[in-house]
């Protein structure tokens, strides 16, 4: 099987030819075309946008406009003035739980999250409910790692404020049936938070027909930059909910006792935006677009499906999560006496990458029983030379610790 | 890319296969938990000091297989040893595993320690490495009582 895109499209896979990274659910290469938009902004357009009165800040502004524009397409949202430009995933989640959370969540009132969060989308809610005095309620997991649904609908009430998941979890690939979690919220009146940062870069989102009043995602991890990441929220809330930093660029009026706050998108980014991440997004979102993020999802599907079954298969495998065919692109496992950090840098010597640890997601390790996972996530890069390097590594690794 | 075949030794896998002076130590006279909170290893360190010396140390924990191998030896090591020299083998370690201060000369002096060469190469696994060491530092600088 090969890989979706050549690795020549990708500079850095292109220098290190040898290199077997499968760590993209950590973050993904860059293609060429990603890095020459933000150089060709920063080259040709570049100024402050939404500032001056001359032809070249116009020109920036456009830039950042159509960078939006492009993003809200690729997400399905149909407003692009609720596509809010952030730092990321956990700024995005930060916003919501900040921003709309003070001011919708008091004493008595309950926050839901399920066992299967990265930290991003755990501790703000944590801390939220501690500073309100709400009660902050962990749902319990389904045997693979999904939200349990039949536990959730039995779990929410009126006091229900918020239902915070994932769409897929960063550790299993478990994908979370998203429109039935927002149903079981909204429901009861709760809003549904969707943290994306694992979904967007390897499925399509639709976020108009998702149920999801808020989804969150990174650039960084779907071929775009560091830095940069998206908040897409429903128009009524993100109106009503009070900024999350206040500055300039988000205000109407800024009188001396009293400020007015600027339109959707403007109110909720404060301070000179950074279109150059912007503009690096939209065009990994171009380029997942032209790839087709059907064929991706498959691609990655097929991929996780082999791995699954040659990993699962060796003695003193245990891998965590769904079934193969049932997974995005992570594969979470542990090999029986071999600590994964040990595990992780025998395989670094053969150039291979994968990620050893918690992977944010502490309360989920509880959960597994386990301290810390191995864990290897493909991408559109990625072919079956990858799988089999990293099969043999696992072999090789074997032979090191058991003298099997 | 690292040669990490000069570290993973049958004697650093053999202390974690087999940790030595592994549980609690009855009759501690102070005991120090040390965490990792990066890659989530943990360890607890009991001492029996008698006056200014180590006369047993043993540990408990959970982490990798260097920084358990690093707990096994340590313990080992320090057995016997004055407070001082105690803080001389922690700062001789740490410039060991960090490749500073003439790692080879004090490599010399170490025994088996000196396994612990390769993590100089893995400044990400410095810390593993450390852990135990750290934990002694602190429970030398004034561990609380068990």
């Amino acid at each position: 099987m090969s890989a979706l895109v050549l690795r020549g499209a990708f500079p850095l896979l292109a220098a290190n030819p040898s290199l077997v990274y499968l760590d993209s659910a950590a973050t993904s290469q860059k293609p060429a075309l990603v890095l020459d938009a933000m150089r060709d902004f920063y080259e040709s357009d570049y100024a402050n946008p939404h500032r001056g009165a001359y032809a070249l800040s116009a020109r920036a502004t456009a830039r950042y406009a159509n960078a939006r524009a492009t993003v809200a397409r690729f997400f399905g949202a149909g407003d692009e003035e609720c596509v809010i430009f952030t730092r990321g995933t956990t700024e995005s989640l930060n916003i919501v739980a900040g921003a709309w959370g003070r001011a919708n969540v008091g004493p008595g009132d309950e926050i839901v999250v399920t066992g299967a969060e990265h930290h991003a989308n755990f501790v703000p809610w944590q801390q939220l409910a501690l500073e309100r005095g709400a009660t902050f309620t962990i749902s319990p997991l389904a045997a693979d790692g999904r939200a349990d649904v039949a536990a959730l609908v039995r779990l929410v009430s009126a006091r229900t404020k918020v239902v915070a998941f994932n769409h897929v979890s960063n550790v299993l690939g478990a994908i979370n049936p998203v429109p039935e979690i927002a149903a079981i919220a909204h429901g009861v009146g709760a809003i549904a938070v969707c943290d994306g940062a694992q979904g967007a870069p390897h499925m399509t989102v639709g976020f108009d027909s998702l149920g999801a009043d808020f989804y969150a995602a990174s650039a960084h991890k779907m071929l775009g930059p560091m830095g940069t990441g998206v908040l897409i929220g429903k128009r009524e809330i993100l109106e009503a909910m009070p900024p999350y930093q206040t500055g300039g660029d988000m205000i109407a009026f800024v009188g001396d006792v009293t400020t007015t706050w600027n339109v959707l998108p403007h109110k909720h980014e404060a301070g000179t935006p950074n279109v150059a991440g912007a503009v690096g997004l939209a065009a990994a979102c171009d380029y997942l677009s032209s790839l087709g993020m059907d064929a991706v999802a498959e691609h990655e599907r097929a991929l996780v499906r082999l791995a699954y079954d040659r990993i699962a298969g060796i003695e003193g495998v245990r891998v965590h999560g769904p079934r193969g065919d049932e997974r995005s692109g992570v594969l979470s496992f542990t090999v029986a006496d071999i600590h994964p950090h040990d595990l992780a840098t025998l395989l670094d010597e053969r150039g291979i990458c994968i990620r050893a640890g918690h992977h944010c997601a502490q309360p989920l390790m509880r959960r597994l029983g386990v301290a810390a996972t191995a864990r290897a996530s493909f991408y559109v890069y990625n072919d079956e030379e990858d799988v089999d390097a990293l099969v043999a590594g696992i072999e090789s690794a074997k032979k090191v610790f058991v003298g099997a | 890319m690292a040669d990490t075949s000069a570290l993973y030794q049958e004697i650093l896998l053999d202390h974690n296969r087999r940790p030595r002076n592994y549980g609690p130590l009855v009759g501690a006279t102070c005991v120090e938990r040390g965490v990792n909170p990066l890659c989530g290893d943990e360890l607890t360190l009991w001492l029996r000091m008698d006056g200014d010396i180590i006369t047993e140390a043993q540990f408990e924990g959970s982490g990798c297989a260097i920084s358990r191998a690093s707990a096994s030896m340590m313990t080992g090591a320090v057995k016997g040893k004055t407070r001082a020299e105690a803080e001389v083998l922690v700062e001789r370690f740490r410039g060991l595993v960090t490749g500073h201060g003439g790692a080879e000369e004090l490599a010399e002096s170490m025994g088996g320690l000196r396994v612990f060469a390769g993590v100089a190469r893995l400044p990400q696994r410095v810390k593993c490495a450390v852990l135990a060491w750290h934990t002694l530092h602190s429970a030398l600088a004034g561990g609380e009582k068990p």
